[in-house]
């Protein structure tokens, strides 16, 4: 994983003088991280994407996780090659890795990201597990512009699984579903604080396993963080 | 400065100005003086004269934002020196590059043999680092054209300047006294930055996009259900009807003659004089709309050539085309010479005054556009079903010239000067992840003046000049019926920022063949929402406008969103010449090599 991260810093790096030259498709690289936020509760979570390529072909990495002040609890990567297939659509296909909680797990991630019709960005992918484990994940944000500078933006993410995964805290079927709201103000396009309100719900044995663990299948936390693009 | 603008000495700093000035809400809101003064000197721009010149490129410390920024100029002025030569004279230029890059020079709607043509990869090699190249040619016409580097992005940093070429007959145009108005965009940003922002965001400059406060005033305009039907093509495509310029004046700085509009440039005059002014537009991506309020203008030559005198009070002027005006402005006034950028995002600014110490009003900036269903080439029967149409409005004027044209055309039955009558076909290469719109029914535009013009002639009583008012001052020489036609659709992904030509990218793409002395017409089929200024090295565009008789010739061809249009070429110059759009940030791929053999 180290390796992966050194090669894609350097490259991203090498990148710099090469999109100084008259080039209709220059080898360009972004950083975006959704979120970065702090909660009313002890639980701080990232969100974040990165992509170095061209026009129709790209490599992607993901990352997301949460920490509380005293230990990271969740913490996902994917790396992706994504090629676009639509105007609007990208189809993705790589390798996700959890690094937490606890056990590794690794899986075959395809899905497609792109903006649906009535502009809702859209991130789809089956994710394939070591042990014949499938998960869906749908992820769909909409961003209404209050002003030029202000944007309010809803967003919803599903999770399924086909089996229970005790270990990880996993049940098998619609396992969660979170639904957030976030008002931002880009003070810079690369640049916007915001604040904003997260509720998250587990279900069926999903919120058993959390409950035995002495969690609740419902949370509802304030949110603040920034959004940064680069 | 003692005399600085006063219209400007508010506690904004010019960029909150520029941006303030984006919207109409803001203007109202904005302190807005009416009274503007222009420099207490007039800048003279430096013109040089004769046979041989020599011109050195090289880096300038310039300040237009009130921050130092490198530029690339010629003899260490921007614009470049005005180069001011004699019909049927042979010219030397030695241009030596002293930047560390490769350089050029492209002599812009000039008649020369393609190895003076000045573009890297085509005509010659390029300008390497120290050394110089000597071009030659001979100058076969007359009139307003410019300069430019045809490398890399330095035209955006700078280099760019006038051509004025006084004829070998006594001029037909009757003036006292000529002033070059160069117009161009400045941005203190690197443009390569400002292409990878695009590439990453291509709406990244755009700081009017539509909001809830839109969508609120429509509601409360037309009801939900009729918003709602409004508002489902657009949503469908995925696309914004705000998306008029793709580089704002949210980091560009809009210079007349490299003037800043705090500085303003000022041209002055004598009484009773006429003068003539030659509108050459160097941005790299801004179109701009120009008037003198209160003051008629009478177009006498687009892109160099003499036309048929037409007076109107606006025009729009797209990148690297030329217009020359005749002006008799009243002597006891100033008068001021506003060009706005075609999204209303900022203007470039000048006075023509006879006497140094008058101010001149400045107007109000007009509301910047909003695309309609027209402007995505969409057909009537899509329009209706999607409820897009207040026939009263914008689109009832619109499909007015539509079917008059449409007319016209079946008239003219395709014959020269009559444009084209050839089905409008898609090809295979424009389906594809690389290409988000195909107009359907693209129409001809000749005379509409374009998105944000409109409703000049109604609301205002201002008359905008429109590609079906230009004709030849001449009779077409040679009134030869086309051998052929080559249909060529300009396409893109807006989104992704990509653009190309049948959907195929200048990289990927095989040179249009044309045979030595066959005459061809070149229909363009815009399938954007963007203006495209279409630019074809060596040869005549005879611009089709529904003239056999006298048709206009012009090197640079706006292409509506959505329309097509037709010209005719006649291929009397061999060797690899250029073609292609010349928006800056378009032209890498947009673009194709045309080989005449």
């Amino acid at each position: 994983m180290f390796k992966v991260l050194t090669l894609f810093i350097v490259i991203t790096y090498v990148n710099i003088s090469n999109a100084a030259g008259m080039i209709d498709d220059p080898l360009l690289t972004m950083v975006k991280v959704d979120q970065l936020e702090l909660s009313d509760s002890d639980k701080n979570t990232w969100d974040a994407q990165a992509w170095i390529g061209k026009d129709l072909n790209k490599l992607w990495l993901k990352t997301e996780g949460e920490l509380t002040s005293s230990d990271v609890e969740e913490a996902e990567i994917q790396l992706l090659y994504s090629r676009a297939i639509a105007p609007y659509w990208d189809a993705q296909i790589g390798w996700r890795h959890d690094l937490k909680p606890e056990l590794n797990r690794d899986w075959l991630a395809v899905g497609v990201k792109g903006l649906a019709p009535y502009f809702f960005e859209t991130d789809i992918a089956l994710f394939i597990g070591e042990h014949g484990n499938l998960g869906v994940r749908g992820q769909f944000e909409y961003e209404l512009m209050l002003t030029q500078k202000w944007v309010l933006s809803p967003e919803i993410e599903v999770n399924l699984f086909s089996k229970n995964d005790e270990n990880v805290g996993i049940g098998s079927g619609v396992s969660d579903i979170s639904a957030g709201l976030r008002l931002r103000y880009e003070i810079k396009r690369e640049f916007a604080p915001y604040i904003g309100v997260e509720w998250n719900r587990r279900f069926g044995n999903t919120a058993d396993f959390a409950q035995q663990e002495g969690e609740s299948r419902t949370h509802v936390n304030w949110v603040a963080g920034v959004r940064i693009l680069f | 400065m003692t005399k600085k603008a006063n219209w400007l000495t508010t506690s904004t700093t010019r960029r909150q100005f520029v941006l303030g000035s984006s919207s109409v809400l803001a203007c109202a809101a904005l302190p807005w003086p009416s009274l503007a003064s222009a420099n207490d000197k007039a800048v003279v721009m430096p013109e040089l004269r004769g046979r041989n010149f020599n011109l050195d490129i090289d880096y300038q410390m310039v300040n237009f934002t009130g921050k130092n920024r490198i530029a690339t100029t010629v003899n260490g002025s921007l614009p470049a020196p005005i180069l001011r030569w004699k019909q049927g004279e042979k010219v030397t230029l030695k241009v030596t590059n002293h930047l560390t890059h490769d350089s050029s020079i492209h002599w812009h709607g000039m008649i020369l043999p393609s190895n003076m043509d000045g573009v890297p990869g085509l005509s010659f090699a390029g300008i390497k680092p120290g050394s110089t190249y000597e071009y030659q040619f001979d100058v076969q016409q007359s009139g307003t054209y410019w300069y430019h580097s045809h490398s890399g992005f330095q035209e955006q940093t700078g280099l760019y300047g006038a051509i004025i070429i006084d004829p070998a007959e006594p001029d037909p145009v009757d003036y006292d006294r000529d002033y070059v108005v160069i117009l161009s965009d400045w941005t203190d940003e690197d443009p390569a930055d400002v292409y990878a922002k695009l590439k990453k965001q291509s709406h990244y400059y755009n700081r009017q996009e539509r909001t809830a406060a839109d969508t609120w005033n429509d509601i409360k305009d037309k009801g939900v259900a009729q918003t709602w039907r409004d508002r489902k093509m657009w949503n469908q495509m995925r696309m914004s009807d705000r998306d008029i310029s793709d580089v704002t004046g949210a980091t560009y700085t809009f210079l007349m003659n490299g003037q800043t509009p705090e500085q303003g440039w000022t041209g002055l005059f004598d009484k009773g004089e006429k003068v003539r002014l030659r509108f050459i537009n160097a941005a790299a991506m801004t179109l701009f709309d120009v008037r003198i309020p209160n003051v008629k203008m009478t177009v006498v030559a687009a892109d160099g050539q003499n036309i048929e005198p037409v007076t109107i009070d606006d025009f729009r002027i797209g990148v690297a085309e030329t217009y020359d005006v005749i002006v008799e402005p009243e002597s006891d006034k100033a008068h001021t010479i506003i060009a706005q950028a075609i999204d209303r995002t900022g203007f470039a600014y000048g006075v023509l005054t006879p006497d140094i110490n008058m101010k001149a009003e400045l107007p109000e900036l007009d509301p910047s556009p909003i695309l309609t269903m027209a402007d995505m080439g969409m057909n009537h029967g899509a329009m209706n079903d999607m409820s897009m149409m207040d026939m009263s409005g914008d689109m009832g004027h619109q499909m007015d010239h539509s079917m008059h044209m449409a007319m016209a055309t079946k008239m003219g039955s395709g014959k020269a000067g009559y444009g084209s009558n050839m089905p409008v076909t898609h090809k295979d290469t424009e389906f594809g992840p690389h290409v988000d719109m195909r107009a359907e029914m693209p129409m001809s535009k000749l005379d509409d003046p374009g998105i944000g013009l409109r409703e000049h002639a109604e609301k205002y009583g201002r008359k905008v000049l429109t590609y079906a008012d230009i004709h030849n001052l001449y009779q077409t020489p040679e009134p030869r019926e086309p051998d052929r036609e080559i249909q060529l659709h300009l396409t893109g992904n807006m989104a992704r920022y990509m653009w190309s030509i049948d959907g195929i990218k200048y990289a990927d793409a095989e040179p249009l063949v044309l045979k030595y002395g066959e005459r061809v017409r070149f229909t363009l089929v815009n399938d954007t929402m963007m203006n495209h200024p279409m630019h074809l090295h060596g040869m005549w565009s005879e611009l089709e406008t529904g003239d056999g008789v006298r048709i206009p010739r012009k090197h640079t061809v706006i292409v509506q969103p959505g329309s097509k249009i037709s010209y005719l070429v006649t291929a009397n110059a061999r060797g690899r010449w250029a073609y292609h759009c010349h928006l800056m940030f378009h032209m890498m791929s947009m673009f194709r090599e045309v080989k005449v053999i």
